[in-house]
């Protein structure tokens, strides 16, 4: 019991390292970028002033790829912690 | 049967898809052949329509986790697809094109926060809430807490919540029914509701899923067609999402030269707005910054509480599926959502630039009141040109709009056919009919499920829960189509009001929750009667009794007066009385950690 005790303290540690993480990229994308936005806007990408890309497209596309990311790291620290749900092919 | 389909799905889906582009294909025929504009209306709504009500029909079911959860099978893809079409309002499809044209830089406030709140759904609720395995929002809350009144109060918040949003939900569908089938708008009220109610009534959650799959492939067709189409017509190629950066600057050109902002309108039109703000003027100073933030931090944490989209993660056949469910959500709406600022972006090259044959402004008053677009949408009120200076040209502070006419009328301002504009409609009605079954269904099921099953009587038989769930259903139906036929709201303020009353009530009771094992009874119901009551109250002074908004917060932001009182008494509370006990804490434990049983039994 102590020791799935502690290999659960363990994988909750790794777990809220990992969504620390998850929020800091997604606080600078939300609010970081957007602060700064004309300055921003000097620097031309892809044609766009980068200001109006950032809350156009290149924040949102940020967010698309971090919950892929997210969701396969968190798979990873499940597996290894030895707690991820048995093996399914609903996905 | 019930396997067969979902090991089908590819191909069921599959054919659908090939079926309506055929019926795209179809209507375009028609339209060459000369059937009139209005025939191909009335089919493109009808067709599609008939289509959700026979997959409604055939989900129908009598179990009830079928009913509160589609039996917990749907593969995450689809799950995401339903989560797109649920979440995609009316507002979204109609409305956001013209914010961005109106509201510009200002206004993608939206977007960004429309899309990161669900970065907060991945990591901090999703996958928790689906290990729960509760039925509906309040159920996690009062089985988490423990206690009638607790969930009482969750329910309480959600119903406000959600009824503000699905009122605009039915009064978007009863507009388009009311256009698509010429009939009065109170009538149209009535008929989207029907709509609406075939979908969810004999079916629930499962019925909603699979006609939400079918109506987030319309609506994403019928978004991204006439863009690609209008692009291609002016140049930018067939991904105008990636190639309108030009078009942006050539723009601002065009501003500075129609000398937007400069000119204001002297007259003003019920409902219609000219064109003040520049696309790409991002505030400089720290008031502007700090009210594009707070747009963005209320709508993310709205995101993260909303009953309807949340319980979409409870219908996937595990945690691991309700995580990556979240990315294939917010890509299926990242879809729609890139493309919006790439519509207001065509719309207005279309109308400023003196060069191209759809330019109005600068040109002669007569010459635009004779265009035919301009006719028919003047002639419905969505629509006003006058020549305020008396000098008989089109200055831009003379030319009046609504805001939805941009992805409604873009079709026939850009000259493209009018099986286009039927497409549109059809794809608006999807939007607005699906989000109104997420919403309808969450309230319902609160009602029925923790209310009248959980708090009233908890010896119920199956049977008669489900029976009083669909009678809830059709009642809480019926009050929204009341109120969305008085008219009393427009559609944009309602819809964020909504994420507003919902984060300021359910936000932090339910990440707490989850995240801090220390959090009991007292503290969330502190947290959620204390957001809740505090935003409305800072609601009703700023927005009813004209009071003067404190550090900008308006009334589309009150979330950020209701979450950290919220915050502060859900924290204070708890740690003033007792904490929770083990059992409690074990469930903590056991959400926290995704294999296992759920905490609640799989049928309940």
């Amino acid at each position: 019991m102590a020791q799935a005790d502690s290999n659960h303290e363990a994988h909750w540690q790794r777990t809220k390292s990992l969504t620390i993480l998850v929020l800091i990229i997604w606080f600078i994308f939300a609010f970081g970028v957007h602060w700064f936005a004309p300055q921003l806007n000097s620097i031309s990408i892809l044609g766009f002033p980068l200001g109006f890309y950032m809350a156009g497209q290149g924040s949102l596309f940020a967010f698309v790829v971090i919950i892929f990311w997210f969701a396969r790291a968190q798979n990873r620290i499940d597996e290894e912690f030895g707690v991820a749900e048995e093996e399914n092919e609903d996905e | 049967m019930k396997g067969d389909f979902i090991q089908n799905l590819g191909k069921i889906y599959g054919l659908y898809t090939g079926g309506f582009l055929l019926f795209i294909i179809l209507m375009a025929i028609l339209e060459q052949a000369g059937v009139s504009a209005d025939t191909i209306g009335y089919l493109f709504v009808g067709f599609t329509i008939g289509i959700y009500a026979l997959i409604g029909v055939l989900s129908r079911t009598m179990a009830t986790d079928q009913y509160y959860v589609a039996g917990r099978q749907v593969p995450a893809l689809y799950n995401g697809m339903a989560t797109a079409a649920d979440w995609m309002s009316g507002a979204s499809f109609v409305a956001m094109a013209g914010g961005i044209y109106f509201g510009g830089y200002g206004y993608m406030a939206f977007l960004v926060g429309w899309t990161g709140g669900y970065v907060l759904v991945a990591s901090l609720m999703a996958p928790y809430l689906r290990k729960f395995g509760c039925y509906t929002v309040p159920d996690f809350i009062g089985t988490r807490y423990g206690g009638n009144f607790t969930r009482l109060c969750a329910v309480i918040v959600l119903v406000v919540a959600s009824f503000t949003y699905v009122t605009a939900q039915i009064n978007a569908t009863g507009t388009v029914a009311a256009r698509a089938l010429q009939i009065p708008f109170e009538v149209g009220v009535w008929f989207g509701l029907a709509g609406i109610l075939v979908c969810s009534m004999l079916g629930g959650m499962r019925a909603v899923t699979w006609t939400q799959v079918a109506q987030y492939i319309v609506l994403i067709i019928a978004y991204i067609i006439p863009v690609v189409w209008m692009s291609n017509k002016s140049g930018f190629g067939l991904i105008p999402q990636l190639a309108y950066g030009d078009a942006v600057q050539r723009v601002q050109e065009l501003e500075a030269l129609h000398q937007v902002g400069v000119l204001k309108p002297t007259e003003a039109f019920a409902g219609l707005k000219a064109l003040t703000v520049p696309i790409n003027a991002p505030g400089e100073t720290f008031i502007e910054k700090w009210k594009f933030a707070t747009l963005v931090l209320c709508m993310m944490c709205g995101t993260a509480s909303l009953p309807h989209v949340l319980m979409r993660y409870f219908t996937t056949p595990s945690v691991r599926a309700a995580r990556i469910s979240v990315g294939w959500s917010i890509l299926f709406i990242f879809l729609l959502y890139f493309t919006a600022p790439a519509l207001a972006t065509f719309t207005k090259l279309s109308l400023l630039d003196p060069n191209l044959a759809t330019g109005i402004i600068g040109k002669s008053i007569a010459d635009v009141n004779a265009l035919e677009w301009v006719q028919k949408w003047t002639a419905v009120n969505f629509l006003a040109v006058s020549d305020s200076n008396g000098d008989g040209i089109l200055q831009i502070n003379e030319f009046f709009m609504r805001t939805g006419i941009v992805v409604l009328a873009t079709p026939e301002i850009a000259g493209l056919p009018y099986v286009i504009s039927g497409l549109v409609a059809a794809g608006g009605m999807a939007a607005a009919m699906s989000t109104a079954d997420g919403l309808l269904l969450a309230i319902a099921n609160a009602l029925s499920h923790d209310l009248y099953y959980k708090i009233i009587d908890p010896n119920a038989e199956t049977k008669t829960r489900l029976i009083a769930a669909r009678i809830l259903l059709l009642a809480v139906g019926a009050a929204g189509a009341f109120v969305a036929s008085l008219k009393l709201t427009s559609i944009l303020g309602a819809v964020a009001w909504a994420f507003d009353f919902a984060c300021s009530g359910l936000f932090f009771p339910l990440v707490l929750g989850i995240w801090w094992k220390r959090a009991n009874r007292q503290g969330a119901i502190a947290g959620m009667i204390g957001g809740f009551l505090s935003g409305t109250a800072y609601l009703y002074y700023v927005h009813f009794a004209g009071g003067e908004p404190w550090m900008g917060i308006d009334h589309l932001r009150f979330g950020m007066i209701g979450m950290p009182v919220s915050l502060v008494c859900m924290i204070v509370v708890s740690l003033m009385t007792e904490e929770p006990d083990e059992e409690t804490q074990r469930m903590v434990d056991a959400v926290r950690t995704p294999r296992g049983e759920t905490v609640l039994a799989s049928s309940h």
